[in-house]
């Protein structure tokens, strides 16, 4: 079975996961920036881990032979702090780079006029670097947030099939697909959406141009969870051509409207460097 | 590592869709310097990263080549290529490196504008930043004492020393004293020593002499005795830096 986890944080994550990962099947990864856990008070801040995410986290990620992009954006949360609104100056520079997929994670947090700022922006950069953009909507008041998330898409003229709307569930899926917009979904231990809940949407609203990701990060989350609903739909009967379009062909579809996607076949090479710097540590 | 790649050099290798992208990125670049900011990471998957000639590949060529095209000049280019290289990855860095030259060659007052990155480079460990940063900018504008270590980093690094620029003129008695006292710490180690560090040794007599290398042809440890006479026989088979 091949994956492609279409949003996990990596950065937050260990060698360990890297190596229970690739044993689960996992080929390919996409990390969306995004906050921290803690505020970042400088636009230095953001791209030194716009840095990390382009060059550490990819060649981490390739010792383990797992393919690492990334998306960069302003985060909502972030947005909304004068300090960090400079990273939307910067931001063209980053989205040139090859490893770049999409323009992410942009949304909406709290819904404030600095956030429809940042939204609209970030939709326009998408459009003049011809990037793809993945979307978040809101833990709080989703349906809400989700239903203005596509207003303001539909407003800024980007091709729909050029969106990823992520972390839906039960309540938001419909308006999605309806939107012509992609449809993601993250699985977490206990909270938000299960492998379970994940297999009765994919029943109910099929499989097209749906995407299954951990979301997994610094906080309580599963880098494996990509696998587990696999298992879960193959338990409840779909196929394994069918797994492989929601784990695979659906994220690389998705991701390869960048032009930019290239996924070729590595090796884990555990002699490679970068920077002149290794994973191991000294004595090794 | 000669920075003067002729244009038809590149030409040659690009697609025509290659060449229609670069010829219209120069061209927006000389319009709106700012514009360089996207075009220049983009150039690899745009025009190809093979390689071409002289250790350059396509895509350090054609970096060059949008970086000429920037109509800024002295502190105003230095700023926009400082950024470039700052925001860049290795491939980027490395071709705003490897342009220093150039850039300087067309405008006088670029000077020693570029020099910070070349010794942001030479405090790294990436070889093939380092080995770009030592280029001809480099063998001009670094001083004596700078150079001198740049070349002892080469050694540690393991890079040739014939892929940088300006030793025949810079190896002075102070960086043949260096190598010396390197040969010996190795021998001391019981390892090998580059063989390019001879060349230099060789053209300032009396340098290995003075290092004590060659007393550990006494020595009670059997490998430091057979590391001695083996840098020694290969510094006796070595012709001067400079001779034909």
């Amino acid at each position: 079975m091949r994956i492609f986890d279409p949003h996990i944080h990596m950065t937050s994550r260990t060698t360990d996961d890297y190596e229970a990962m690739y044993a689960a099947g996992v080929r390919a990864v996409v990390e969306p920036s995004f906050w921290l856990g803690q505020p970042r008070t400088s636009v230095d801040s953001f791209t030194d881990y716009f840095d990390a995410l382009l060059g550490w986290e990819p060649y981490r990620a390739a010792q383990f032979g797992i393919q690492h992009r990334c998306t960069v954006a302003l985060n909502p949360k972030e947005a909304n702090d004068p300090r960090c609104t400079g990273v939307l100056d910067v931001l063209p520079r980053y989205l040139a780079k090859d490893r770049v997929v999409a323009v992410g994670e942009i949304g909406y947090d709290s819904m404030t006029p600095e956030e429809d700022e940042a939204l609209a922006r970030q939709l326009q950069l998408a459009v003049e670097h011809d990037l793809p953009v993945l979307v978040h909507t809101p833990h709080r008041d989703k349906a809400v947030g989700t239903r203005r998330t596509l207003d303001v898409v539909r407003e800024s003229g980007i091709p729909p099939e050029r969106v990823l709307v992520d972390h839906l569930n039960e309540l938001t899926v419909a308006m999605v697909a309806d939107s012509g917009c992609w449809m993601g979904f993250s699985i977490y231990p206990d909270t938000k959406m299960s492998e379970d809940r994940m297999v009765r949407i994919l029943q109910e609203h099929g499989t097209e141009r749906k995407l299954v990701n951990s979301a997994a990060d610094w906080g309580r989350s599963d880098p494996l969870k990509t696998r587990k609903t696999a298992n879960a739909m193959l338990a409840a009967g779909f196929d394994d051509d069918t797994v492989d379009q929601v784990m695979w062909r659906n994220p690389v579809a998705f991701y390869g409207q960048s032009g930019r996607l290239d996924l070729e076949d590595i090796k884990a090479d555990d002699t490679a460097l970068f920077e002149g710097n290794s994973i191991k540590r000294g004595g090794e | 590592m000669d920075p003067h790649i002729p244009p038809t050099a590149l030409d040659r290798q690009l697609t025509a869709e290659a060449q229609r992208w670069l010829t219209d990125a120069v061209a927006r670049v000389g319009q709106d310097p700012a514009a360089v900011r996207s075009v220049f990471p983009a150039v690899a998957r745009r025009c190809g990263r093979g390689p071409l000639v002289a250790g350059w590949t396509v895509a350090d060529a054609a970096r060059a080549r949008l970086l000429a095209a920037l109509p800024l000049r002295g502190a105003a280019l230095a700023e926009e290529i400082t950024a470039l290289h700052r925001y860049g990855d290795a491939a980027e860095q490395r071709a705003v490196l490897r342009s220093l030259a150039l850039l300087e060659d067309a405008d006088t007052s670029f000077g020693a504008l570029g020099l910070p990155l070349v010794t942001a480079a030479l405090r790294g460990n990436d070889t093939d930043l380092i080995e770009a940063a030592l280029g001809p900018y480099a063998a001009r504008h670094l001083d004596y004492d700078g150079y001198r270590h740049a070349v002892l980093k080469c050694v540690f690094c393991g890079i040739p020393l014939d892929r940088i620029a300006g030793l025949a003129e810079r190896a002075d008695r102070e960086l043949a004293r260096m190598l010396a006292d390197f040969a010996h710490e190795r021998v001391a180690a019981g390892r090998a020593v580059p063989a390019d560090v001879w060349p230099v040794l060789r053209a300032h007599p009396g340098t290995l002499e003075a290092s004590g290398l060659p007393a550990e042809t006494g020595s009670p440890v059997p490998d430091r005795r057979e590391a001695a006479v083996r840098a020694l026989a290969a510094y006796s088979a070595t012709a001067p830096a400079g001779a034909a």
